[in-house]
């Protein structure tokens, strides 16, 4: 089932969806991502009620759950507006596997309806609102990190990517294996803990030899992984969301 | 006791018909039609590629070619199929001073130290496929199957107008599935392996050298 | 099966993860591989285009499943290729046996071919009597050393060439220690030249099965695989039953991707297409042919319309090219016959989900297989189902095997909690400021169960002290 992406015009409000990780560990990811969207002048919702997109139980192998908690959702984000997400995973969730997850359950049409309103941050601020940036930043070294689903699910890297590259103080160094997986893959990351420590490993030294000071990505997922890895072998290189990032370096 | 048959058979059958959908399939990306000197070129690009030699010629020189060749290598005999055209070809006009022809005239069984001692061989092909820069080769009766694979240099002689554009052309054209043979061939250059490392490696079972005289006709 | 083999997963992939040559030897092949098939496939439009028509066709031949087989059947008896079938590898490999006994044969030259090793057939011929020898140079050598492959189609991949060199020197008699490649090769050319001259029955396996013209397909470099199924007086081809496709011309597309996908290659040095037995007058070519197609298991894959998707595979490798996974582990970690992502949808389909189960959870969901695979195939939703398979107790009709193994009380309690948290507002705003508040406590914490796992080598999440929503509120954002 292919949710083909029809751009909308510019809207004037949307949803955003904050995802479970943004809200507990990296609220300020969301904030800015939100802030960004309001200075072009969008009027953003945050919903309250919402929560998880439900895709840690989906994946792994819980779909009941997965189900109860991604209904809270269908009813979070009722209305017709777009939903903004700052993640290429939970936002893969909602647009790609809400329609399989509800095929057969009263709830198909809305899950469907939620899916195509579903757009990721970068996406939509490239597309939709054809954002320019100014860098009022130092010169900075930095490199990305691509998630997977926002490499091939959402398919909207090269979104994400032509925002840092507007950015003419930032030099973009890129991974000799941007497109390899950082290991995290959510309860991979535990149950298959060697594997996953190997694969982090791997990235962890392709993110060294690159020289940059900061790592960026669009996922807070591989962020929290990476990240972890990093300090867990104590080096000083911080992560960043890149909604984070550009706000910082865009405003006056 | 039923048959393991019918038991496969029982089960897929229980099991359908689950779907109904003949949506249209999608098609395959068309090949490019080429004209004559392009399909040539870029059968021949193909082909040297993966390390076959292809020698340009023409109905008159061709077995001037194929003697110069023969007589450089200093082999012990060319396998040959008598009875074809080829064979009375090469038997109208073969050199003493050239190695001996060989003819494959009898069943394997027969003759089946000579084969595996023997330097060269030499066939007719069916076609060539020029999207894929290989060779189609329908052994049979009289030019049989391991002509092309047992002896260490396999001499393919190819009409440069038998080139198709690509496989589903030639088996379009030629309507293969009318007529399918026992052994139906595409050979696309002499053996290989990449089993060690990766590294590309000529020569294994089958041929260590594919010459194709291609014949302008 | 007759054997049930157990395999220990976690020993399994930590040695393999702590073999820093066997990592440093796949590393290096996988990018080449992927290299390679890039360089191919250079055009994304057209090779979308061609693999959504190999996908069709490979859907095609699946929906019509038993009808082709029929079909396949009625047209190779015509042409005169002798059709067995068998529901388990022990009744194929007793076919096998009984066709090698009625020929008084004791030797076998063997192309590559995965089914067979899914048979454990060398095995199994072996035990009777007989000399099963792999002629595939990859598949040689890994026969030299007693091994079985590691990948599907670059058998001997985790070995570099010292120790092959090393292995030609103990194993083959007279032979110098030499690392030239060209020089292994030459050793096995000669070695092998002898077995195909006095081989008395060739098996292969078979790439494509033509129902429309009885016609088997086979794609090889080297020669060895032409040799086994010329040279010898009789032929036996082993095939699983979904490797049947409609109509001739449905191969060109599927052999265009099959090759491109494996090695990057345009074709094969040989593409085999065999019709027949030696017909009257033919000089050479074996007298008998015989086609065993295996079920084992895959008629109660096909029953179900996701799994079934499976079935669509044409064993190119790519998966196992591309799996971030596999490039670390090598497919002898994986214990069983196909690795990798293909091998961990389909191994668990076929052994059970109570043995192979595990393959299952290899899989960080990247998703690089499907981007690759040649005829889309669905390996991450298949993933996805034989996890919830693997919790389900209910005896569905379509449950896979060995379903259920891993219901427990624990896990069942956390994501119900973990859900009931989720779906009920207040709950999900109170476990946000507890953990807001906890957070920087468990750093402290004695390292358990799952975090125990995450603190191997990363340092834990910090919480917010705030979270978005209490952010958001602050921040007066609409909340509609």
């Amino acid at each position: 089932m292919e949710c083909t992406a029809t751009m909308p015009d510019r809207p004037e409000k949307v949803y955003f969806f904050g995802t479970c990780l943004i809200d507990l560990c990296f609220p300020r990811a969301g904030m800015a991502g939100m802030e960004l969207l309001q200075r072009e002048g969008i009027q953003v919702i945050y919903p309250q009620q919402q929560s998880c997109c439900g895709q840690p139980a989906y994946n792994s192998g819980f779909p009941d759950e997965a189900r109860q908690v991604a209904r809270q959702q269908l009813k979070a984000f009722p209305q017709d507006y777009p939903v903004i997400v700052p993640s290429g995973s939970c936002g893969g969730m909602l647009k790609h596997h809400y329609p399989k997850l509800f095929a057969d359950q009263p709830e198909a049409a809305e899950a469907q309806h939620l899916a195509s309103r579903v757009f990721e941050l970068t996406e939509f601020l490239v597309n939709v609102l054809g954002v320019e940036l100014e860098d009022r930043g130092q010169p900075i070294k930095v490199t990305w990190h691509s998630s997977c689903s926002a490499l091939r699910e959402m398919r909207v890297i090269e979104y994400s990517k032509s925002l840092v590259r507007q950015l003419k103080n930032v030099e973009v160094i890129e991974l000799q294996r941007e497109r390899e997986c950082c290991g995290f893959g959510g309860s991979f990351s535990v149950k298959q803990a060697d594997l996953s420590s190997a694969m982090v490993a791997d990235k962890v030294a392709d993110i060294e030899q690159t020289g940059a000071s900061l790592l960026l990505s669009g996922d807070c997922g591989c962020l929290m992984h990476i990240g972890g890895a990093l300090e867990h072998r104590k080096i000083a290189i911080p992560v960043k969301h890149i909604a984070e990032f550009i706000l910082e370096r865009t405003r006056g | 006791m039923n048959s393991p048959r019918d038991n496969i058979l029982a089960r897929l059958r229980a099991a359908a018909p689950q779907e109904a959908t003949s949506a249209r399939e999608a098609d395959a990306p068309p090949t490019p039609e080429l004209g004559r000197a392009d399909k040539i070129a870029r059968f021949n690009r193909l082909m040297e590629a993966m390390h076959a030699e292809v020698l340009l010629t023409d109905s008159q020189n061709w077995r001037i070619a194929l003697k110069d060749l023969v007589r450089k290598r200093g082999l012990n005999g060319l396998l040959y199929a008598p009875g074809t055209p080829l064979g009375n070809a090469l038997e109208a006009d073969w050199d003493s001073d050239l190695p001996p022809l060989v003819g494959y005239s009898q069943e394997v069984e027969q003759c089946k130290e000579r084969l595996f001692a023997i330097d060269a061989g030499i066939t007719s092909t069916k076609g060539g496929i020029a999207d894929l820069g290989a060779l189609i080769l329908w052994p049979n009766a009289s030019e049989p199957r391991l002509m092309s694979l047992v002896p260490a240099i396999h001499i393919a002689v190819l009409e440069a107008s038998r080139i198709h554009d690509s496989l589903a052309e030639a088996m379009r054209q030629e309507r293969w599935a009318e007529q399918m043979p026992t052994n139906a061939l595409l050979i696309s250059g002499p053996s290989k392996t990449a089993d060690i490392e990766l590294v590309l490696t000529f020569g294994v079972h089958g041929p260590k050298e594919l010459i194709v005289l291609l014949v302008e006709d | 099966m007759a054997e049930t083999v157990v395999v220990d997963f976690p020993k399994n992939f930590t040695r393999a993860l702590n073999d820093g040559q066997l990592r440093r030897n796949l590393r290096a092949a996988m990018d080449t591989l992927g290299m390679r098939r890039r360089t191919l496939f250079s055009d994304p439009v057209a090779f979308e285009q061609l693999r959504a028509r190999g996908d069709a066709i490979r859907q095609r031949a699946l929906r019509q499943l038993p009808e082709l087989l029929e079909r396949l059947e009625t047209k190779c008896t015509a042409n005169g290729i002798q059709v067995h079938w068998a529901e388990t590898p022990a009744q194929a490999n007793g076919i096998c046996l009984e066709i090698l006994r009625r020929h008084k044969a004791t030797r076998v030259i063997k192309g590559k071919s995965m089914v067979s090793e899914e048979m454990h057939l060398n095995h199994f011929l072996e035990e009777h009597g007989v000399e099963a020898l792999e002629t595939d140079l990859g598949e040689y050598i890994i026969q030299l050393d007693h091994e079985t492959p590691s990948h599907i189609i670059v058998p001997a991949i985790h070995k570099n060439r010292d120790q092959i060199a090393r292995l030609f020197h103990e194993k083959i008699p007279d032979t110098p220690y030499t690392e030239v490649v060209e020089e292994l090769n030459a050793i096995a050319r000669k070695v092998l030249r002898e077995k195909f001259f006095a081989g008395e029955v060739g098996v292969s396996g078979v790439n494509f099965a033509v129902a429309e013209t009885g016609t088997l397909c086979l794609v090889e470099n080297e020669g060895n695989g032409r040799m086994c199924t010329t040279a010898p007086p009789v032929h036996i081809a082993v095939m699983g039953l979904e490797k049947v496709v409609e109509r001739l011309e449905d191969v060109p597309p599927l052999l265009r991707l099959l090759t491109g996908s494996a090695t990057g290659q345009l074709i094969t040095t040989y593409f085999n297409m065999i019709t027949s037995p030696r017909k009257q007058g033919e000089k050479d070519g074996p007298k008998e042919v015989h086609l065993i197609l295996l079920d084992n298991g895959r008629s109660k894959i096909w029953a179900d319309p996701e799994l079934r998707q499976t079935l669509k595979c044409i064993r190119c490798g790519a998966c196992m090219n591309h799996c971030p996974v596999y490039t670390r582990l090598g497919g002898h970690a994986y214990g069983y016959v196909y690795p990798g992502p293909i091998g961990s949808i389909l191994t668990p389909q076929l052994e059970g989900l109570d043995h192979a189960g595990a393959m299952a959870t290899a899989s960080s969901f990247c998703g690089a297989c499907e981007e690759v695979c040649p005829v889309k195939i669905p390996i991450v939703d298949i993933l996805r189902r034989l996890r919830v398979e693997s919790y389900n107790k209910q005896d569905a009709s379509n449950a896979v095997k060995g379903h259920g193994y891993k219901t427990n009380a624990t896990e069942s309690l956390t994501w119900k909690a973990w859900a009931l948290s989720n779906a009920v507002p207040w709950i999900n705003a109170v476990n946000a400021k507890l953990l807001g508040l906890l957070g920087p406590l468990l750093p402290r914490l004695p390292a358990w169960g799952i975090v125990k796992g995450w603190r191997q080598s990363r340092a834990l999440p910090r919480f917010a002290g705030k979270s978005l929503h209490a952010l958001a509120k602050e921040s007066r954002i609409r909340d509609e």
